[in-house]
């Protein structure tokens, strides 16, 4: 039988009051949302924190909104409903495509974006979604609130710039015109960890590629992103010999290792296809060619 | 040291003192007695443990007992009501839908929750839903038939 060992539990019933709470609890205490990557890790002692922070009854961060040319989402929202909202899908598909593939319906049910984003699991599908979009995230602590680009969120395996006594309250994304995106991932099984997964999001100016962001999931890429590939994409016409070549860049920019999931190899050549698979497929989007 | 929880079990409310570590699955079975509830992998991944949390399919080895203070949990026990089947568990012992029972109760809830959202699931649909959870006797193919069974009964009553 896996139980965690003990620890003391802390209901937050505002967002204020979670900020309260870690401020007297320091750097012993963890937040725990959906809990589906912290209470696992637990369970195995990997993680024994002496105090766990319960946000799952702050409301107030379980929101999905579109105003002034931004999409806003709260931390606490769960991946079912990121899923299911059809702005979301609408805007960006490529947090639809991520989502259809990470875990199962009834885990859906119950991780959280944020938890998610903060777990900084390198395999985690989320964070090179959002890592694509250049999306912002919004972190509150007792001095107030900041912002922090996602591709300077992550600092390493399992690493955030999350402070103790910080907690992610929100994601922003910018939305703009003549853009689509799409996510692309290679798994053992359904529900699995990706083997190598990438993510494209891009915006035309008629056959050109105004504008582009290539993320990339258990590869080993800085930050689950690869510039090496935006380079190529940025100012190239839209066609298959610049994903052929955005695929390369992607491919030797990464820094994967092997594990049970495949050799080295392997999963350079995943990294490399799936960035051409994502890219095609956001660019069929765009043009309102594909669903 | 133990903390004091309310929580709603099949429209019954309990109040009892669990430690906070307490998975939610073990509180239902070992401090409710409602064994109906099964624990399988421990990790997430076998989904037997399944129940609702106001309505939601959770995994219950996942859920910590004090989260689901002043919430509503649903599990098999409580899908028969007045001495009635529920449809869904009617269509498992018209389809041959278990073998061991061992899933049961999860595939069960599952279906449940999947019905009251989508009343007439296509075969798609219904695979989709319970991939979290598995069947090492069925094969489920005999699962989703109980599905499409209770489907059926529902939309033409
Ligand atoms: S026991 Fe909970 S998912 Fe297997
Ligand atoms: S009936 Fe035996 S595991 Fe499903």
């Amino acid at each position: 039988m896996q139980v965690p060992a003990h620890f003391e539990y802390e209901r937050a019933t505002s967002v204020d009051h979670a900020i309260t709470l870690l401020a007297r609890w320091g750097s012993e205490a963890r937040v725990v949302a959906g809990g589906h990557s912290l209470i696992p890790m637990m369970k195995l002692r990997l993680a024994r924190p002496e105090a766990l922070i319960d946000i799952n009854e702050l409301a107030e961060l379980v929101y999905i909104r579109l105003a002034d040319g931004v999409l806003r989402v709260g931390a606490m929202t769960r991946h079912a409903e990121l899923l299911a909202n059809p702005v979301v899908g609408e805007h960006y598909p490529i947090f639809h495509d991520a989502e259809r593939v990470i875990a199962d319906p009834i885990v859906r049910n119950r991780g959280t974006v944020g938890g998610s984003l903060c777990q900084a699991d390198p395999s985690e599908d989320l964070s090179a979604a959002f890592a694509a979009v250049d999306a912002l995230a919004v972190v509150r602590g007792p001095g107030g609130e900041r912002t922090v680009p996602i591709r300077e969120f992550h600092i390493g395996p399992y690493e955030t710039v999350v402070e103790p006594g910080e907690l992610l309250t929100e994601i922003r994304v910018p939305v703009r015109p003549g853009g689509s995106s799409a996510y692309e991932k290679v798994e053992r099984r359904v529900g699995d960890w990706a083997v190598a997964a990438a993510g494209a999001a891009v915006w035309l100016d008629g056959d050109t590629i105004a504008d582009a962001g290539v993320g990339l999931t258990a590869v080993g890429a800085d930050h689950f992103c690869s510039p090496a590939a935006e380079a190529v994409l940025r100012g190239a016409p839209a066609t298959e010999e610049t994903f052929a070549a955005a695929g390369r860049a992607a491919a030797e920019s990464c820094r994967p290792s092997a594990d049970q999931r495949g050799p080295v190899d392997y999963k350079r050549h995943l990294a490399g296809e799936l960035t051409v698979r994502a890219l095609r497929r956001a660019v069929a989007r765009a043009r309102g060619q594909e669903a | 040291m133990t903390t004091r929880i309310t929580v709603t079990v099949n429209g019954e409310e309990h109040t009892a003192e669990v430690e906070p570590r307490t998975l939610l699955v073990h509180f239902l079975r070992d401090q409710l007695g409602l064994t109906g509830t099964h624990w399988g992998c421990d990790t997430s991944n076998c989904g037997v443990c399944t129940v609702t949390l106001d309505g939601t399919p959770v995994k219950s080895c996942t859920v910590l007992a004090v989260m689901a203070h002043n919430h509503s949990v649903g599990t098999v026990e409580g899908l028969e009501r007045d001495g009635k089947l529920d449809p869904v568990q009617q269509g498992f012992v018209e389809c041959h839908g278990l073998q061991c029972g061992f899933c049961t109760p999860g595939m069960m809830l599952t279906a449940r929750w999947l019905l009251d959202n989508n009343p007439d699931p296509s075969e798609t649909e219904i695979r989709e839903a319970i991939s979290g959870q598995s069947c090492r006797c069925t094969g489920y193919e005999n699962i989703v038939r109980s599905v499409q069974w209770a489907a059926r009964q529902e939309v033409t009553r």
